[in-house]
């Protein structure tokens, strides 16, 4: 095979995780001399390795993709899937392929990667025994997992508690087996271990400890049976190998070049193997006597390979000492493991002599934090976490770039109770040349200078910098930066509602809480400019009502309303409207439904029952709103503000009535709960949910507020969502009684009212408050604010001037005469024509 | 005829600030009552980019000084002055001769 004339040939062996960032770098390199070709033994280009388990949450396969072939044949490099490269010719610089392709290179890159090892047992193979590694491995254990009911991971280490996600995620009855006295015994202490396990039995997987395989043979009761060398055994269906990984480097070995004694194609500094042609990264390598398993720092050797490689084989002669080596990676790692957060900092287990640990355990929050300190008490050497990460970022700048630890260092197990002035953990306190995210080496002076040139949005900053967009670990430490630099430069976050008044939406609301305002020109007036727009005016029109609640469809307030609000209905894309009555809960009698039916018949509107348990009847014409809401409050229905952002519905399961599962009387609770908070205008909707027990049947966790039924009372989750951004709620407090289960959801709805922007759901309000679920627990239970008082009271107020809109609006024939399509004509819109489907009206 | 203007309703009929759509000469005509610039306006009530009639029930606002509509269904704005569509270059709608006399909205006569 020739080389394209003058073109220095680059051969990337491998095209994972690694592989594909040696590519990158070397094209961010813009060589146009370099031609690169790439080999990969799986039949698709690079994917992302680290977020392997998500494949069963949903992601696809193109989800995980890093590399795509438009891409790589946009920038000209070719690449050859499904074949393996078996042999290298040094001399000749040549590489041939299984499918007998050979080709010749300038230089040589091998990426091969690592493969599972699976210890030699006896039975140790079968159609069900698998590794985890590639998405085929993924595939095969999706198959046995559809013929199985449990599985076993071997190896509780941080990939074994991986693969043990998938099966959970696969709906197996999931063991995790370790050969160790505790879970990732390379990553954390005694008793991280030790709370990590209790964590993952809670979610039901079992966990067993100091267990060694010896051999597998048929089983009984399931399909396979593990024995154990102390006697004990195991019976499962499926099995994962997670024992740790081996270097590829079969083929380094079979062409002569340097081996490690256990194993790893050996480099140097610039991640070049015993041939100067040939660099190995990755985790095939071996540098200074260590294989690295995690991403970031094969990461960082494809970044000095690719700078060696380019500059190498320009024109230009290079010294030498300008090139970027390869000096070690620091190990640190935070996962979600199984939904838990763990995290690992450098020397966790205190092995450095005279270090000094100090450790803290919450186990009420189920959480435990360590920090290990250095003799003298000044530098942070190590640190574990579990439970809760959110110290990660700024402890991992504090040990990298050993940092000088407040005079009492066990303050950083108290942030709270720490000076407030102390800014020892501060961004601000970061050199410029601080790594701040480790998967793609960006540094606060890289992300700093971005924000300099103008990029002031937390997702814009994201893209621009990359930071952040690799494990995710340094999101919150972006976040601060991105404060901390803006208030540098003298610049505030513009969260002015819109051109008509230059002030967030929470201003406005003290604004007129405090002006007592009641109406929205007394306050465009006052501090507004112009004559508004069609987002200040809803957002002023909603914080009135959340105040005063008068009627939305009164005179000043009318004109304010959103479309939905101003004719008490949600406005379809024909112009036409659907109607949606209100039933508490869900529970509905059998008369009632039969009103509805009759009624939906009578006008022709088409009927769906909505995800809130409740009916929507479409494709009713604007005059015939006050006559369907007279048969339908004559019923006894209330309107369900499904048009309104405000409560929408309490969904619910029977608990306690009919289920021989429930706890607590779930249904009650729902129809308590959605009479109480009905038609109260928020930020945003708002949804509820009510589960009897902890089978969850009524999914109260994506709700915004969840609550689910305990022997001993209820449980509290906020801050959920479904929809468009999937959010698990937060467990905010746990086995209420009934009062205080209430008094807790009015004052968490208020204060949302008071302090969340324009459209914000609870679960992004969750996220921008600063201090999270804490905060808002510290607000909430401990009354931090001293507000509880006057939060209760609004609520209070709320309650008792409800009234039903529609029935309201029936009997006042004012108001009715705006319900008509024409002003001078009983004529309704011609341009509305429907057609049939499935024996229903549809908008033709 | 040209020039005539044909009753449509009374003026209080339209909320200060608010809209109803009329049936004239066959067509959908949205009028717009902005009383606090002692006004009314008349754009065509169907928002071609939605296609539906609803402008009549869009809220009224104003872009830079320039007095629009807000679609109720995707919230394009229409310039309640020359018909034009903010975000849709090229789309516009058609613009109506209004006015109120003794109280009385009046909408001129359209050519036939």
């Amino acid at each position: 095979m020739v080389t394209s004339i003058n073109k220095k040939r680059v051969i990337v062996i491998g095209n994972g995780m690694v592989g594909h960032k040696f590519i990158e770098t070397l094209c961010d390199q813009k060589n146009s001399d370099i031609e690169i070709l790439t080999f990969s033994e799986e039949p698709v280009l690079a994917y992302d390795r680290v977020q392997l388990s998500s494949y069963f949450s949903g992601e696809s396969a193109t989800d995980l993709s890093l590399a795509s072939i438009k891409k790589y044949e946009e920038q000209g490099i070719k690449f050859h899937l499904n074949d393996k490269v078996i042999s290298i010719n040094k001399s000749e610089k040549t590489v041939v392929t299984e499918k007998g392709i050979e080709v010749c290179y300038d230089k040589l890159v091998i990426a091969t990667g690592s493969t599972p090892f699976v210890p030699s047992i006896p039975g140790g193979k079968g159609e069900h025994i698998h590794v985890y590694r590639t998405l085929q491995d993924l595939e095969d254990i999706k198959s046995s997992a559809k013929v199985s009911s449990c599985g076993t991971v071997i190896g509780g280490g941080l990939l074994g508690l991986e693969a043990a996600n998938a099966l959970k995620q696969l709906s197996l009855k999931t063991s995790v087996v370790e050969f160790a006295p505790q879970l990732m015994p390379v990553q954390l202490d005694k008793e991280g271990g030790k709370l990590l396990r209790k964590k993952i039995k809670d979610i039901n997987v079992d966990v067993l400890t100091e267990k060694n395989t010896k051999k597998i043979t048929q089983g009984t009761a399931h399909r396979y049976r593990m024995e154990f060398t102390d006697g004990s055994q195991l019976e499962t269906d499926t099995i994962v190998f997670s024992a740790g990984i081996r270097p590829q480097d079969e083929l380094a070995r079979s062409s002569d070049i340097s081996i490690g004694e256990r194993g790893g194609i050996i480099i140097d500094d610039y991640c070049q193997t015993s041939d100067k042609d040939i660099y190995s990264i990755g985790e095939c390598a071996l540098w200074n006597g260590k294989i690295y398993g995690l991403v970031a720092p094969g990461y960082q050797m494809a970044k000095t390979a690719a700078i060696h490689c380019a500059k190498t084989l320009s024109e230009e002669k290079v010294e030498k000492d300008t090139l970027p080596c390869f000096t070690g990676a620091d190990m640190s790692t935070k996962l979600k493991l199984l939904g838990i957060d763990v995290a690992s900092i450098g020397d966790a287990h205190g092995k450095q002599e005279g270090s000094k640990s100090y450790s803290f355990t919450d186990s009420k929050a189920q959480t435990y934090k360590k920090i290990v300190v250095s003799e003298n008490g000044e530098l942070l050497l190590g640190a574990v976490l579990v439970g809760g990460a959110e110290e990660y970022g700024s402890w991992l700048q504090l040990y990298l770039n050993e940092m000088q630890l407040p005079e009492y260092p066990q303050q950083l197990l108290f942030p709270y109770a720490a000076d407030p002035d102390s800014t020892t953990t501060g961004v601000e306190n970061l050199p410029d040349s601080a790594q701040i995210c480790s998967c793609n080496d960006i540094s606060k002076g890289e992300i700093a200078s971005c924000i300099g040139k103008g990029i002031h949005d937390a997702g814009a900053l994201k893209q621009v910098s990359n930071a952040g967009t690799g494990c995710g670990g340094c999101v919150q430490l972006v976040g601060q930066i991105l404060d901390s630099e803006l208030n540098k430069l003298g610049i505030e976050i513009n969260n002015e509602l819109c051109d008509h008044f230059s002030y967030s939406r929470a201003e406005l609301f003290d604004i007129i809480k405090i002006k007592n305002i009641k109406n929205f020109d007394e306050l465009l007036d006052k501090y507004g400019q112009r004559s508004g727009c069609e987002i200040c005016k809803p957002t002023v029109a909603s914080i009135l009502a959340s105040l005063w609640n008068d009627q939305i469809l009164d005179t000043p307030h009318v004109t304010l309303q959103d479309s939905n609000d101003a004719f008490l209905a949600n406005i379809q894309k024909d112009g036409t409207y659907s109607v949606v009555p209100r039933v508490p809960g869900g529970e509905i009698t059998p008369d009632k439904l039969i009103v509805i039916g009759e009624i939906a018949k009578e006008f022709s509107l088409y009927t769906k029952i909505t995800g809130g348990q409740r009916i929507d009847l479409f494709g009713a014409h604007v005059h015939q709103l006050p006559q369907i809401w007279k048969r339908l409050v004559n019923a006894g229905f209330e309107t369900g503000h499904a048009y309104g952002k405000a409560l929408r519905t309490v969904k619910s399961c029977v608990g306690t009535n009919w289920c021989r599962f429930g706890v607590q009387d779930s249904t009650s609770m729902a129809i308590f709960l959605e009479n109480r908070y009905r038609g109260i205008r928020s930020p945003h909707k708002v949804k509820m949910a009510v589960s009897g027990c902890a089978r969850e049947c009524a999914e109260a966790q994506c709700k915004d507020f969840g609550v689910i039924a305990t022997e001993k009372g209820w449980n509290l989750y906020v801050a959920g969502n479904g929809g468009m951004r999937p959010r698990h709620a937060e467990l905010f407090a746990t086995d209420l009684n009934d009062e205080i289960l209430i008094k807790y959801i009015d004052r968490i709805m208020i204060f949302y009212i008071r302090t969340a922007e324009r459209l914000q759901r609870t679960s992004v309000w969750m996220e921008t408050l600063k201090g999270g679920l804490n905060y808002l627990q510290e607000v909430i239970i401990k009354d931090k604010l001293k507000i509880n008082n006057e939060l209760e009271e609004q609520m209070k107020l709320l309650i008792d001037t409800y009234q039903c809109e529609w029935e309201a609006t029936i009997n006042d024939p004012e108001k009715l005469k705006r319900f008509s399509h024409f002003v001078n004509s009983k004529e309704t819109d011609p341009k509305v024509i429907f057609t049939t489907e499935r024996e229903q009206i549809q908008p033709a | 005829m040209k020039n005539e203007w044909v009753d449509i309703c009374d003026i209080n009929d339209i909320p200060p600030m608010g809209a109803v759509c009329a049936l004239h000469d066959g067509k959908q005509v949205a009028i717009f009552n902005l009383s606090n610039q002692g006004e009314v306006k008349s754009i065509c009530n169907y928002d071609p980019v939605s296609k539906a009639s609803v402008l009549s029930r869009g809220i009224i606002g104003d872009i830079e000084g320039r007095h629009v509509v807000s679609s109720p269904l995707h919230k394009q704005h229409f310039s309640l002055d020359t018909g034009e569509c903010l975000q849709h270059e090229g789309i516009k709608v058609n613009v109506y001769p209004v006015r109120v006399v003794n109280s009385r909205v009046q909408l001129q006569q359209l050519d036939s």
